[in-house]
C-alpha cells in the first residue's frame, strides 16, 4: 500500500458511483449520513452547552443556554488544579512524543538498513512486546518505581512509553521503501551514519513520522491506568486523572463536569480541525502498515 | 578492503559498531522497561505479596483461587460479553457508514469529520458526559428525552442488565471513527478495475458488494476484528468513570477483567493475584493473536 493509492481522489467504488451524477439515491444517502453524523458529535454539542450554563438551567433539555456564562470555567481555572493537569499533560505528552520519534525511527532504521550479527534477535525481540499488554506491566512498572523511588513524578509518569514496539515497527517498514544506492551515494560524500540517518533518511519518511507523532501524543493526552496508578498527588495528575479526581468531588455539579471534560477535550479537537486531512491520512497509513 | 590489516576495520565491522550505538539506548530500555517487568510479571503470580510484607512462594494458588473466585468468573463473563457484544456491533456499524461514505462526494471531508470526532475524545471525560446522560428525570438527557416522547424511564446504569450495554456504548462510539476511516482507506485500495468489470457485466449493487468489496477487504477485516477485540478486552477507563466510585456496579454488573485487576492491586494489594490475572489476561490477547495469524497463514 502507497501513500497514492490512499491519495487518489476517486479511486474504488466512488470512481464507479461517481457516474451516476446526483440522483435521488445520492441525496437520501447523504442525508442519513449528515444525521448519523450529528447524532455522532451531539454528546459534545450537549457537553460544550452545559458547561456555558448556570447551575439552575442544566435540568432543562434546551440546547443552547438562555444567558450564556463562562462562570463554571474561571471557577475551574481559579479555583482547581486544572491549568496545571492540563500544563503536565503537555509537557508529558510532548516529551514522550519526541523521544519515542526518535528512538523508533533510530532503532527501525537500524534494523532496517544495517546487517549485523543478532539483527533478527533484537528484531523479534522488540516485535514481540507487542504481544504484552500494558495492563501486565503496570504491577512489575509500580514495583519498580516504588523500589526507585519513581512514583509521583514526571519520569515515573513517563519512562513506560518513551520507546514503543509498534512505532519501531511502523519505522521500520517505511524505512524499506528507501533505496540502498540512495545511502551509499552519502556514504561515498563523507556522511557518518548518524548524519545518513539524520540527513538523508529522515526527511524521506516526514509523513511517517507525523502519523506516529499523532498517535503516540494523542495516546499519552488520553492515557489514564497508568498515571491513575503511579501518581498520587494532585500537582502531579495528567488531566484525566485530575479530571476523574474533579468530577469524583463534584459528583452532582454537572455543569462543572461538562466544564472539565470540555477543556480535556477541546485541545485535541482544535488541532483536529486544523490538521483534518493531515491526521485521517495519518491513521490511514498507520493502520494499514501497523 | 579485505586487507585492510589489523588497526583498521573493514566497511562491514564499521557498520555493526554504528548499528550497536544506535542499539545500545533502546537496548538496555527494552531489558529494564519490557522485558524484566514482563519476567517478574510471571514471577509475581506464584507469589502471595502485599507489597510491604515478606514475599512467600506459592506455586499456581493464586490461579487456584481464580477459579474459585466467583467474581472473578463475572468478570471474566463480562469481558466476554464487552468483546462479544461491542466487536459485531461497531464493525457492522462502522463497515455500513463507511461503503455509503465512500460513494458521498460532496462534503465528504466535512462528514467524515463528524463520525471521526469522536475517537479523538478522553475515554475518562468521555465517561462522565455519557453518566450524565443515563441520569434519572430530571438531570439525564436520555431519560428526558423518553419522557418527553412518553415512553416510560430507563433505569441504565442502575440495572444489572442494562449497566453493562450502557457502559460499552461509549466504547463502540468513540472507536467507530478509527474503524470506518480503516474501512474507507481500505476501500479506496480496491481497483476501480474490478467495479468496472462488474459494471459491464451488468452485476447489481448487492452481487458487487458481496462478491468483490467484502472479499477484498478481507485483511482489512481481520485487522479491524483483531484491534477492536483487543480494545474491547482491554475496556476500563469507561467503565472507571461511568459507574459510581468506580466500582464497575451495580453488583459488579459492569466490572471488566481489568478493572479487578486495578482492585486486587491496587485496593487490597494483593499483588500475586492481581498478576495471576494480567497473565490470563495476556493469554486471551495472545490466544486472539495465534488466531489471526492461523487465518492470514491459511490464506
Amino acid at each position: 500500500m502507497t501513500a497514492q493509492t490512499i491519495e487518489a481522489p476517486y479511486a474504488g467504488i466512488t470512481a464507479f458511483w461517481s457516474n451516476w451524477r446526483i440522483t435521488p439515491r445520492q441525496v437520501v444517502i447523504w442525508t442519513i449520513l449528515l444525521l448519523g453524523g450529528i447524532v455522532m458529535v451531539l454528546p459534545f454539542v450537549f457537553m460544550i452547552t452545559t458547561s456555558l450554563k448556570f447551575n439552575n438551567e442544566i435540568y432543562e433539555l434546551s440546547l443552547w443556554p438562555r444567558e450564556p456564562t463562562l462562570e463554571n470555567y474561571f471557577f475551574l481555572f481559579e479555583d482547581t488544579q486544572f491549568v496545571r493537569w492540563f500544563f503536565n499533560s503537555l509537557l508529558i505528552a510532548t516529551i514522550t512524543t519526541v523521544s519515542v520519534l526518535f528512538f523508533d525511527s533510530l532503532v527501525g532504521y537500524t534494523l532496517c538498513k544495517f546487517k549485523f550479527r543478532g539483527r533478527t534477535i533484537v528484531f523479534v525481540a522488540i516485535l514481540s512486546t507487542l504481544m504484552i499488554p500494558t495492563e501486565m506491566l503496570v504491577i512489575p512498572w509500580f514495583i519498580m518505581s516504588k523500589d526507585f523511588g519513581w512514583l509521583d513524578s514526571y519520569w515515573g509518569i513517563m519512562f513506560p512509553g518513551l520507546m514503543t514496539g509498534f512505532g519501531t515497527f511502523l519505522m521500520r517498514q517505511f524505512f524499506e521503501s528507501i533505496p540502498d544506492d540512495f545511502l551509499d551515494a552519502a556514504r561515498i560524500d563523507g556522511l557518518n551514519e548518524f548524519q545518513i540517518w539524520w540527513e538523508i533518511a529522515m526527511p524521506l519518511v516526514t509523513p511517517a513520522l507525523a502519523a506516529l507523532a499523532i498517535f503516540i501524543f494523542l495516546g499519552n493526552w488520553t492515557a489514564f491506568l497508568w498515571p491513575l496508578i503511579v501518581t498520587n498527588s494532585a500537582e502531579l495528575f495528567t488531566i484525566p486523572v485530575g479530571f476523574a479526581a474533579f468530577s469524583g468531588e463534584f459528583t452532582t455539579d454537572w455543569e462543572l463536569i461538562m466544564t472539565g471534560a470540555t477543556v480535556a477535550t477541546l485541545p485535541t479537537l482544535l488541532v483536529f480541525i486544523i490538521f483534518q486531512k493531515f491526521i485521517i491520512r495519518g491513521v490511514m497509513l498507520a493502520g494499514l502498515k501497523g | 578492503m579485505a586487507d585492510a590489516g589489523t588497526t583498521t576495520l573493514t566497511l562491514e565491522q564499521k557498520r555493526a559498531i554504528w548499528a550497536w550505538v544506535f542499539l545500545a539506548v533502546p537496548v538496555i530500555f527494552y531489558v529494564i522497561i519490557r522485558f524484566y517487568p514482563t519476567l517478574n510479571a510471571f514471577v509475581i503470580s506464584f507469589t502471595d505479596w502485599n507489597l510491604v510484607g515478606e514475599r512467600t512462594f506459592i506455586g499456581i494458588e493464586n490461579y487456584v483461587r481464580l477459579a474459585q473466585d466467583p467474581v472473578f468468573w463475572k468478570v471474566m463473563v463480562n469481558t466476554v460479553l464487552y468483546g462479544v457484544i461491542g466487536l459485531p456491533v461497531s464493525i457492522v456499524f462502522a463497515f455500513v457508514v463507511a461503503y455509503y461514505l465512500d460513494q458521498v462526494r460532496f462534503m465528504h471531508g466535512f462528514l467524515r469529520a463528524l463520525y471521526f470526532i469522536p475517537f479523538l475524545t478522553t475515554a475518562a471525560a468521555m465517561g462522565w458526559v455519557w453518566r450524565w446522560f443515563y441520569q434519572p428525570v430530571p438531570v439525564g438527557v436520555f431519560n428526558l428525552i423518553l419522557v418527553e416522547f412518553g415512553f416510560g424511564q430507563q433505569p441504565f446504569l442502575r440495572s444489572t442488565t442494562q449497566a453493562l450495554p450502557a457502559v460499552l456504548a461509549p466504547a463502540v462510539w468513540a472507536g467507530l471513527g478509527f474503524q470506518i476511516v480503516i474501512f474507507l482507506a481500505g476501500l479506496r485500495a480496491i481497483p476501480s478495475s474490478y467495479y468496472e468489470a462488474a459494471k459491464i457485466d451488468g452485476a447489481s449493487a448487492w452481487r458487487i458488494l458481496t462478491e468483490i468489496t467484502i472479499p477484498l477487504l478481507r485483511p482489512t477485516i481481520v485487522f479491524l476484528v483483531v484491534i477492536s477485540t483487543i480494545g474491547f478486552l482491554r475496556i476500563f477507563d469507561q467503565v472507571f468513570n461511568i459507574t459510581t466510585q468506580g466500582e464497575g456496579g451495580p453488583l459488579n454488573a459492569t466490572k471488566p477483567i481489568v478493572l479487578y485487576i486495578y482492585e486486587s492491586a491496587f485496593d487490597s494489594f494483593d499483588m500475586g493475584y492481581a498478576t495471576a490475572q494480567t497473565v490470563i489476561l495476556f493469554l486471551m490477547l495472545l490466544f486472539i493473536t495465534l488466531l489471526q495469524l492461523w487465518y492470514l497463514r491459511q490464506k
